[in-house]
């Protein structure tokens, strides 16, 4: 019973995140984002109990208001925030005014109107949070803004890579697929170079944003390259709804030049872990036997999501209260 | 700065709590020790060692952080937001005595929380309270069981306990001034 109490019992480097929102990994420092993830494990114990709930945010209101469809992302912001005891309420936009009209700053406006403590924001375009945060005094989180962000995407992949590896920094980390249109490529991008991690990143050169190498990683067409000796092996879905025009002949094509398979795997180190952040195209940018194999960390990658984002919202809450007294 | 609790002292203080836990318990059946971090653990770690000492015996002993349990979490005009750390109780709580262990026992505010957070793990057959420093000014009615030392002080004075697990000494120091 010794290990008790000793494997984070040290003080962090920072002990709050001194800002009101949460609208991506760009701006954070790696002391915030070790504060998140230390956060994270104390909450993930939350989780394991009997009764699942703490009252930490009794009395907070939190709106979730997701233009575009999401089961993941909303579930585990609505499973943490009941954990934490808020009080919260989920706008469907298909019943909602945006389909009579109305603009999103309106939407905003009006919502803030009734007083709640935060709103998580999911929207089709990139920099949606950003204008919200200069309008609203509600916290801001951002759960996806178009092709710009997914900060809490990001935390809970290092959360669970952290989890089997004991580490971010040094470590290979190749991630593989439709570069261009994805939000969780910009984040992890951010947080894992930030944390030291050594960065590939691999997909058609049609899906390749310009540019890419400014980000400090690596860029490459060559699968193999890519995942030869990585530590982990990130895949992204092909995003079938944001491809307007034709980015490879076909998903058959595509699964064969870069298609996760077990024979693409061997080149990885033995203790590779597979991680996608959903949802799947079995059979286009992953094989089913490696996404149901021994070395996937999927569903351990939603289960953490939980985690990671009481972890946001509770540091959120008292964070801003900082703010003000300040 | 006066030291009002040197390492010899503490370490009697826990020696007579350990014996008065026996006493009172009649024995160590069904008796688990749960600290409240951070320094109510390695207390209730060295508690459970001066047990063991005597009769032999070994009470488990567990973790328990009341962070989210605060009653002024959204409510501090001065000082850092408490930093979340894991809970760790590596047994059931059912039908157990548990010993709830802290380093200062104040307005009572952390008892509290402790309470609330331990009756979520479940339903103990009782919980007594273990505390190292008793230095009043109680805002909520909650009483010690077993208390190391009484310390009359003045609100404007606070009550530092270092331990060597934490702290690399043992000393109990009266400050003046706030926190």
């Amino acid at each position: 019973m010794t290990t008790i109490g000793e494997q984070i019992d040290s003080t962090p480097a920072v002990t709050s995140l001194r800002r009101k929102d949460l609208l991506g990994i760009a701006d954070m420092s790696p002391e915030e984002i070790a504060l998140i993830l230390d956060t994270a494990e104390a909450m993930k114990e939350v989780g394991s109990r009997p009764i699942k709930k703490v009252p930490a945010l009794r009395g907070k209101t939190v709106v979730n208001l997701f233009f575009e469809p999401s089961t993941r992302t909303r579930t585990s912001f609505e499973i943490a925030e009941k954990r934490l005891s808020a009080d919260t309420l989920s706008v469907a936009i298909g019943t909602s005014s945006v389909v009579k009209g109305e603009t999103l700053a309106d939407t905003a406006l009006n919502l803030e109107a009734m007083s709640p403590d935060m709103i998580v924001l999911r929207h089709s375009s990139s920099g949606a949070c950003h204008l919200l945060s200069r309008i609203c005094r509600s916290a801001i989180v951002n759960a996806g803004d178009g092709t710009n962000e997914h900060p809490t995407q990001a935390l809970l992949d290092a959360l669970t890579i952290r989890e089997r590896k004991g580490r971010l920094r040094g470590l290979k980390v190749a991630i593989v697929g439709d570069l261009l249109h994805s939000r969780v490529l910009r984040s992890n991008i951010h947080l894992l170079t930030k944390m030291g991690a050594d960065v590939w990143v691999c997909g058609p050169p049609t899906l390749v944003p310009a540019e890419m190498s400014r980000f400090g990683v690596r860029v490459t067409s060559f699968v193999d390259e890519a995942v030869a000796d990585a530590d982990v092996v990130m895949l992204l879905r092909i995003q079938l709804e944001r491809m307007e025009g034709a980015y490879f002949p076909s998903l058959r094509e595509y699964f064969q030049v870069f298609g996760m398979t077990e024979a693409r795997l061997r080149l990885a180190k033995p203790d590779v872990m597979i991680m996608h952040p959903g949802p799947m195209n079995r059979g286009v940018e992953i094989a089913s036997e490696v996404a149901d194999g021994p070395y996937s960390v999927i569903l351990d990658q939603v289960a953490n999501g939980v985690a990671v984002r009481m972890a946001v919202l509770y540091l959120l809450a008292g964070g801003a209260e900082h703010e003000e007294a300040a | 700065m006066p030291v009002v609790m040197d390492a010899d002292r503490i370490g009697r203080s826990l020696a007579r709590i350990a014996h008065e836990i026996l006493e009172r318990n009649k024995g160590v059946d069904d008796l688990a020790l749960i600290g409240v971090r951070r320094r109510g653990v390695p207390l209730a770690k060295r508690l459970a060692r001066q047990i063991k000492q005597i009769t032999g015996d070994e009470v488990p002993t567990g973790a328990l952080d009341i962070t989210l349990y605060r009653d002024d979490l959204m409510k501090q005009a001065v000082g850092l937001q408490p930093v979340v750390r894991r809970t760790e109780i590596p047994f059931s709580i059912d039908g157990r005595k548990i010993l709830l262990v802290d380093d200062v026992l104040y307005t009572g505010r952390t008892t509290r929380a402790a309470l609330d957070a331990l009756i979520d793990f479940g339903r103990p057959k009782a919980i007594q309270l273990i505390v190292l420093v008793d230095r009043g000014h109680r805002e909520l009615p909650i009483k010690a069981d077993y208390v190391g030392k009484n310390l009359p002080t003045a609100l404007d004075e606070s009550v530092q306990v270092r331990l060597q697990e934490i702290d690399d000494r043992d000393e109990v120091v009266l400050e003046q001034g706030g926190a």
